[in-house]
């Protein structure tokens, strides 16, 4: 058996699983973790790798591990096979890219009942533009549903490959697993690199554990990377020393060090993900490498969001949480915010939908925080006819004043779904500003299109319409596409005149009426009434362009107050004038927490259960 | 009222009080309260403590309390008052009997109650002594007995001169006859008379109220109450009303009625001292309920009743059964209490006597009260004038608001 820290290259093998949710890709590597003889049966329990709660829950893996699986194939030959595994969802296409760039090869795991999911295309086409080696497996083909002929039809089409070339296994029974693993021996190379150059290894995750701070994760390019050796970040320059190499198979095991083609971890001693960087290269302090690896970038918020906590005072165990998930998130940003109407909480930056999500279903878990969240928003470029320019990630940073152009990001899209929701899909996308760039027919019956949107139309309940329109069949992927000029504006919510700034929102001008409309619709329901009437307004600037009224409480008295009644009405003051402390004054309107709550919560709820199908 | 839980500290079983709640008792005016917790059939809108006579017997048929005991029961308890409060000179200078239907007891059972107050006590000379009647529960004859038995005033539940509105109310009554009672009440020398009306019934419409309040004031009572109706937690009412059989009242409409009925009764000679009560002259008002809304003292008889003696508030056991068996074993029929602090009662002033014609006086304000007075006198809920003589006098729209006031003053 190749021992870690000088296998021959020629006996390792560096693959991932390309596979949607619920495509069986987390029981696919169970059944290898139990063939290679890594997990003894009886220690088996699902979704071995998987590990934080959220994500076995949810079925969806956030973080990406490595696992290395001797496994001797029909020669005899005993291989090293480093599966590395992938995030699963499209906030995370930089990670998912660097754990592609650690390998060689790829099984695109498809569910035989199903057909493949836009992501999943995504995906293989992010691992076809790496030249990775793809293997296409049909997956649950005992499944009574299963159709594996006509899915190997259409997923031949997608790589050109022959329909009989594509593997039909049941990870479920582990039928075909051995066959597929054989397969990937003979069809994936080897890694390449120079032995004897200065090390290079490639960090493509990066974990905080509470006991050993930072876990990195490295694939090694070239050279040898060793324990107790001075390292340094080649993005930053910072130096480390290596307290720990080892490998995963699958409990963390130290070696000595890793050669060429090996994945691994080390550990530094580093407290702070953010200091060991995903797509990094590392190399040694001393006669280092020249050059990093290729495909570095810093990694990019692209959505932000107010998280303020439901009761004031948790603010500062919300403020420790932020830190402390930070730990393990170099993706995730924060500063403090103010809003006049939820009081102290943190403006937070996220890859996307999901990396905000997660990130308050964990604030909320793991910290017993109750929180409540402002409408997503974008990034914009505001240029004024000044020539000054701002950085919008909150609609109350919106200038004010001779506005020239105002610049959005832009994503490229991909849908796939069965044929008969292309037009409920165009109508979707239509109205979220999309422009169809193509279209190609899959099969007969399922369709790719592939729309440019702008992102802010996505990050606003564009997954739970989608699911909505099409009955849950249709899926998306996207990827950033740099920014594009659109005619925006800034809608203000007043109450009494009174600017809320929790509800402004930054629209494009078509949609600024609906929205007005919508939300001081919203408002007259969920605010009551007060002593005096109290105009709801949406306004851009300082023309109103929707109005509604609460009408003024006309009585507000109990018509009984005799003996029995005067502890109980008290009692009934006493408790109404705690939840008057309680409600936020906006001027003279009294607005109920709740108000806030609803008014902002019937946005997000669209998101809520879109990744899970 | 919307349900708040009472809690309060147990009541010993002597129902012995603070010394500093005693301490005073009889220089201050004093009140009996009598609860009568029988009908005939209950009201689908009614959640007050009372019981018809199937709900009183146990599961072997056997009743556990009575209407024809009732009034030794009641007794017992005027003697326990007696005991707790010790040998102070107390003259009771105010009697109600409510219920419940207290006209379910004979004139003569109403009249040994008195006796026993009278006896155990001392009634002031002038004394008025009120007991509420359910229309179709009395005659000429039965209002003539109880006029001889000492009852100086009587209040009869009219509620709508409509036939409808009396149905989804469940009141057992036919229009007419209320106003026939005011007639036969005067006819035996009664010269106080309240009628008690409800609006905003649903299917109320402002007609059928405009006509309720025509036919209460031509029956010539010297006093009116008039209440709007609340669906009650738990009651057929609100089971209806969440069923979707009847509409919820709505609030618009029950402050235009509230306004229908303060026009009606003041071009009538009716004044309004109180949010829902309205009296022809200073005489015609009840100085029984002036008790309850200036802090005075009134000992509560009967299951349920609620008490207060010098800033100590208790209320006894609902059930009569449990009340009955208190009383046999020579304890407090009290279920628990509570001796209210200085602040306490400071809040209770202000939401009381805000409800009062001549309002609470501005320094039972701190220094929030008070701006929030100025600011309620430039939304025109407090009067103005009031407010410079140094009282906070709610206005005819302040009245409506009253608990949106007494929440910012208090």
């Amino acid at each position: 058996m190749p021992q870690p820290t000088r296998t021959d290259p020629a006996l390792i093998r560096n693959f991932c699983i390309i596979a949607h949710i619920d495509h069986g890709k987390s029981t696919l590597a169970d059944r290898m973790l139990q063939l290679t003889g890594v997990v003894e049966d009886r220690r088996m329990r699902e979704q071995y790798l998987d590990r934080m709660d959220i994500e076995r829950e949810r079925g969806i893996t956030i973080k990406s591990q490595a696992v290395r699986l001797p496994f001797t194939a029909l020669d005899d030959v005993t291989y090293a096979l480093n599966l590395i595994d992938t995030p699963g969802h499209v906030d995370f296409t930089y990670e998912v890219s660097r754990s592609l760039a650690a390998c060689e090869g790829a099984i695109l795991l498809v569910d035989a009942a199903q057909g493949i999911e836009a992501q999943t295309l995504a995906n293989l086409y992010m691992a076809l533009d790496h030249d990775l080696a793809i293997l296409p497996v049909l997956n649950k083909i005992d499944l009574p549903a299963a159709q594996p002929e006509k899915y190997a039809e259409e997923l031949a089409g997608i790589i050109g490959c022959d329909p009989s070339d594509v593997l039909k296994v049941s990870a479920k029974t582990g039928d075909g697993i051995e066959e597929l693993l054989n397969e990937l021996v003979q069809q994936v190379p080897p890694p390449e690199g120079d032995p004897d150059g200065p090390a290079r290894a490639m960090i493509f995750d990066s974990v905080y554990d509470t006991y050993r701070g930072v876990v990195t994760y490295v694939r090694v390019v070239d050279g040898w990377l060793g324990s107790r050796e001075r390292i340094e970040m080649m993005s930053s320059k910072a130096t480390h020393e290596t307290l720990e190499v080892g490998i995963i198979s699958p409990e963390p095991t130290k070696v000595p060090g890793l050669g060429v083609g090996e994945v691994g971890y080390i550990i530094t001693g580093v407290k702070d993900v953010r200091h060991s960087k995903v797509g990094d290269t590392i190399t040694s302090a001393t006669g280092g490498a020249a050059e990093m690896l290729p495909g570095y970038q810093e990694p990019q918020p692209m959505v932000f969001s107010g998280l303020y906590p439901i009761d004031g005072s948790d603010y500062p165990v919300l403020r420790d949480a932020l830190e402390k998930l930070q730990l393990n998130d170099a993706a995730l940003v924060f500063e403090p915010e103010t809003s006049a109407a939820l009081g102290f909480g943190f403006r937070c930056g996220f890859l996307g939908l999901l990396h905000m999500e997660i990130t308050r279903a964990r604030l909320e878990r793991e910290y017993d925080l109750n929180l409540i969240s402002t409408a997503p928003n974008v990034i914009y470029d505001v240029f004024m006819d000044d020539g000054e320019r701002y950085t919008v990630t909150n609609p109350s940073e919106f200038p004010e004043g001779k506005i020239g152009e105002i610049h959005e990001p832009i994503v490229k899209g991909t849908l796939l779904s069965p044929a008969e929701f292309v037009g409920p899909i165009m109508e979707l996308c239509q109205a979220r500003r999309g422009s169809l760039q193509g279209m190609d027919y899959l099969s007969e019956d399922r369709v790719e299109m592939r729309y440019v949107l702008p992102l802010a139309e996505i990050v606003f309940d564009f997954f739970d319409q989608l699911k909505s329109r099409t009955k849950g069949y249709a899926s998306l992927d996207y990827e950033p596409s740099g920014e594009q000029v659109s005619d925006l504006v800034k809608v203000d919510i007043l109450l009494q005149g009174e600017k809320v700034d929790a509800f402004s929102a930054i629209v494009h001008r078509d949609k600024a009426h609906a929205y007005g409309v919508e939300m001081t619709k919203k408002l007259r329901e969920l605010i009551p009434r007060q002593q005096f009437e109290v105009p709801v307004q949406a306004a851009i600037g300082s023309r109103v362009i929707a109005r509604e009224n609460i009408r003024a409480i006309r009585k507000d008295v109990l018509s009984k107050c005799y003996g029995g009644d005067i502890s109980r009405k008290r009692k009934l003051l006493e408790r109404q004038k705690e939840g008057k402390k309680k409600a936020k004054m906006v001027g003279r309107v009294e607005v109920p927490q709740e108000a806030f709550i609803s008014a902002l919560s019937t946005e997000d709820s669209g998101e809520k259960d879109t990744r899970k199908k | 009222m919307p349900s708040v839980a009472l809690g309060g500290e147990p009541v010993p079983d002597d129902g012995a009080l603070p010394e500093g709640s005693v301490a005073g008792v009889g220089r201050r005016p004093f009140g009996v309260y009598v609860h009568v917790p029988f009908c005939l059939t209950r009201c689908g809108y009614c959640d007050f403590n009372t019981y018809t006579a199937n709900e009183l017997r146990s599961a072997d048929g056997e009743a556990t309390a009575s209407r024809e005991t009732y009034a030794d029961l009641a007794i017992a308890e005027i003697r326990l008052a007696r005991q707790v409060l010790g040998s102070s000179d107390i003259n009771v200078s105010t009697v109600f009997v409510g219920g419940g239907t207290p006209t379910l007891l004979s004139p003569e059972d109403l009249g040994r109650v008195l006796e026993a107050i009278d006896e155990r006590f001392g009634l002031e000379p002038d004394a008025e002594v009120t007991t509420e009647a359910n229309p179709e529960t009395v005659d000429l004859d039965y209002l003539r007995r109880l006029r001889a038995n000492g009852y100086t005033r009587v209040s009869f539940g009219m509620q709508s001169a409509r036939e409808h509105v009396l149905q989804v109310l469940d009141r057992a009554h036919t229009p007419g006859r209320p106003e026939q009672c005011v007639a036969w009440a005067r006819q035996a020398g009664f010269d106080h008379v309240n009628l008690d009306l409800i609006y905003g019934t649903p299917g109320e419409t402002d007609a059928d109220w405009h006509a309720s309040l025509r036919a209460a004031i031509e029956a010539d009572p010297d006093h009116v109450s008039a209440y709007s109706l609340i669906v009650e937690e738990g009651t057929r009412l609100a089971a209806r009303v969440r069923r979707g059989e009847l509409a919820e009242p709505d609030e618009d409409a029950l402050a235009d009625r509230y306004l229908a009925a303060e026009h009606a009764l003041s071009a009538a000679g009716f004044h309004c001292y109180e949010v829902s009560n309205w009296a022809r002259g200073t005489a015609a008002r009840s100085r029984h309920n002036r008790l309850y809304w200036t802090g005075g003292d009134w000992w509560g008889v009967g299951p349920g009743a609620h008490s207060h003696v010098g800033g100590t508030r208790w209320w006894n056991v609902k059930h009569p059964a449990a009340y009955a068996a208190r009383l046999a074993e020579g304890r407090s029929p009290g279920q628990a209490r509570e001796v209210l602090d200085a602040e306490e009662r400071r809040f209770e002033r202000i939401l009381l006597e805000l409800r009062l014609s001549e309002g609470c006086p501005l320094e039972l304000l701190d220094d929030a009260g008070r701006a929030a007075a100025a600011r309620a006198v430039a939304d025109g809920l407090l009067d103005p004038r009031a407010h410079a003589r140094g009282r906070a006098v709610l206005t005819l729209r302040g009245r409506l608001l009253g608990d949106a006031v007494a929440r910012e003053l208090t």
